[in-house]
């Protein structure tokens, strides 16, 4: 459509009446050139030497109508008013801003897809070994139950989290449920205290506001080395020896698929709470016999210290899990995003351009014109 | 020692066989709280009204139980054959597999498994853990240590952290393992450092009798 405009003006400039030869050979060359460098995309430099000389003579001022985007046949016709000279190059200012965005906006897009690849990768290694891993605590359950609502005198809640951002809601998800566990331990009076263990820098960030009063440990990067076994060992032998407990609650992301993240509560109890009646009923304990000369209490006790790292060991591993899968969608949906930003961006950008060309070619044209006139 | 065992074993068959511990777990299940069978988490009723009242805008947690299969009810008379589940950190190595019979190595020697064996709690000492079934060959893992329990239904769980098929060792580098740890327990300096030396040398001692290797 602006080609046919442009081939218009050219026309009107040889209809005008007496026109001097040389405008109108200058307008026409200079209209030619205008569509020539529009195809090139060279108009975006700002101008030709020409067009700066009919500029300064000229008293329209079309800057404003480049930059606000309306349709480019508007401008021209309906006569931007003058407000004295733009300066010149001020309707390609807003250019340079557009696209200067719009090479910010590529840069990201390139790296959320790269952090995206290299999360889906991570996810699948991660995803072998927690699986392997989902047949360690079953055992455990199994012989000394599973009871959420056993409230001890001190809870201690052990919070899973990552170390690195931009996984999604997966951090907020386990610190919620942490905080509610505080809550309903409170609720049974003042004598039942509860006390944190924070794994990972996110959970620590967010709880530490609030709670800073109720945590006792803090362990992070854990994923320097990949997590193994004796990693966890480690881990649960310093929460065993520098807390006194009743109750633990692991607190995890256990991974169900690449989009779906279960938030969940695992329940161990200490070797006195499980020689005690609650326990014992609840996993008819009574009934077992033990090998060799130790006592059930002396088996009790080494059974909850292997508990608590083999059920640490499976949560890291599900947690650990879920932060790729969680961190893969949240880059997927950033790379769209900014896909989509980048595609509004380039047609604003084009619209600008393609308006300011044709209003330099109007002012141009109507100047010649207005010099014959 | 076989014969040691064979009574043991027999001892327990006898015991396993009295009503007392014949109980189903079903009839627990239908007193008020009671652990259910089905492997699911045992929340009460008043555990939820808690909940909602502390976080009424947020579902109840998933608990590890409801991620688990089912184990069945303890069944009325001694079942033919022993369900094994052998469990790695890493892998499920028997994952609900019907056998014969299971040997482990537990703080008191050598301790056969059989189908309605009493209900134990057994910690495993460095050792020999072969399963046997029918007439197939028996399978030999060298175990290095971990749990047995024995339930009432004749499941079998075992929990190892590091268990590896018999026929991956080298003998040479056993006996050269075996040196370096007596080495160290007799150079050691300090308690810690004896009381690690001491667990590679049990080790390293278990798995040259096992191998039948001596030093």
């Amino acid at each position: 459509m602006s080609r046919n405009a442009h081939a218009r003006y050219v026309f009107l400039v040889e209809c005008a009446p007496n026109p001097s030869r040389s405008a109108v050979v200058s307008g026409i060359a200079l209209a030619v050139r205008r569509i020539g460098e529009m195809a090139t995309g060279a108009a975006r430099r700002g101008g030709s030497r020409l067009a700066r000389q009919f500029a300064e003579k000229l008293t329209l001022s079309s800057g404003v109508g480049a930059q606000n985007g309306a349709p480019w046949g508007m401008q021209g016709l309906g006569g931007a008013s003058s407000e004295g000279l733009a300066p010149f190059g001020a309707r390609n200012a807003s250019n340079q801003a557009v696209r200067n965005r719009m090479r910010s906006v590529k840069n990201i897009q390139k790296i959320t897809m790269a952090m995206k690849m290299v999360a889906a990768s991570k996810l699948r290694t991660v995803q072998v070994k927690a699986e392997g891993s989902r047949g360690l605590f079953q055992p455990f359950t199994v012989l000394l139950g599973d009871a959420p609502a056993v409230m001890g005198k001190k809870t201690l809640v052990v919070t899973l989290s990552t170390d690195k951002g931009l996984c999604g809601g997966i951090n907020s998800t386990v610190v919620k449920y942490s905080r509610s566990l505080l809550k309903l331990s409170q609720m049974y009076g003042d004598d039942h205290k509860t006390e944190f263990v924070i794994v990972g820098d996110k959970a620590k960030a967010q709880l530490q506001r609030e709670y800073k009063k109720y945590i006792s440990m803090y362990i992070t990067e854990t994923q320097k080395v990949s997590i193994n076994f004796t990693q966890c060992a480690m881990m649960a032998d310093e929460i065993i020896k520098n807390n006194e407990y009743d109750v633990i609650k692991l607190v995890y992301n256990k991974f169900n698929s690449a989009v779906s993240f279960l938030p969940t509560v695992a329940t161990l109890l200490s070797p006195e709470m499980l020689a005690g009646e609650e326990a014992q009923k609840l996993g008819n304990l009574e009934s077992y016999e033990t090998e060799g000369d130790a006592t059930q209490g002396e088996v009790l006790q080494n059974l909850a210290e292997f508990q608590l790292a083999s059920v640490l060991y499976n949560a890291m591993l599900e947690n650990a899990t879920s932060e790729m899968g969680a961190r893969m969608s949240a880059m997927d949906n950033s790379t769209r995003n900014a896909g989509e930003v980048l595609d509004r961006l380039t047609l604003s950008y084009n619209r600008s351009r393609q308006a300011s060309i044709t209003t330099e070619l109007i002012e141009i044209i109507s100047g010649a014109a207005a010099l014959e006139g | 020692m076989l014969a040691r065992r064979g009574l043991r074993s027999g001892l327990r068959r006898w015991a396993a066989a009295r009503p007392m511990f014949a109980r189903g777990f079903a009839d627990d299940a239908k007193k008020e709280g009671e652990k259910a069978p089905t492997g699911q988490a045992h929340v009460s009723d008043k555990f939820k009204e808690d909940w909602k009242k502390v976080a009424p805008n947020y579902d109840l947690p998933n608990f590890p139980s409801n991620y688990m299969v089912a184990r069945p009810p303890v069944p009325a008379a001694i079942p033919a054959k022993l369900t094994l589940n052998f469990v790695l950190p890493h892998m499920f190595e028997i994952n609900a597999k019907p056998v014969d019979y299971v040997i482990v190595t537990a703080t008191t020697g050598q301790m056969g498994i059989l189908p309605g064996h009493v209900p134990t709690i057994a910690q495993l000492q460095p050792g020999i853990l072969s399963v046997h079934d029918g007439t197939e060959a028996p399978k030999i893992y060298f175990v290095s240590s971990g749990f047995a329990f024995v339930h009432a239904n004749s499941v079998a769980d075992v929990v190892a952290i590091e268990a590896v098929p018999m026929d991956r060792f080298d003998n040479e580098e056993v006996k050269r393992n075996y040196a370096e740890y007596t080495q160290k327990m007799n150079s050691a300096k300090n308690e810690l450092e004896k009381a690690e030396a001491q667990v590679g040398v049990e080790v390293c001692a278990a798995l040259m009798a096992a191998l039948g290797v001596t030093a």
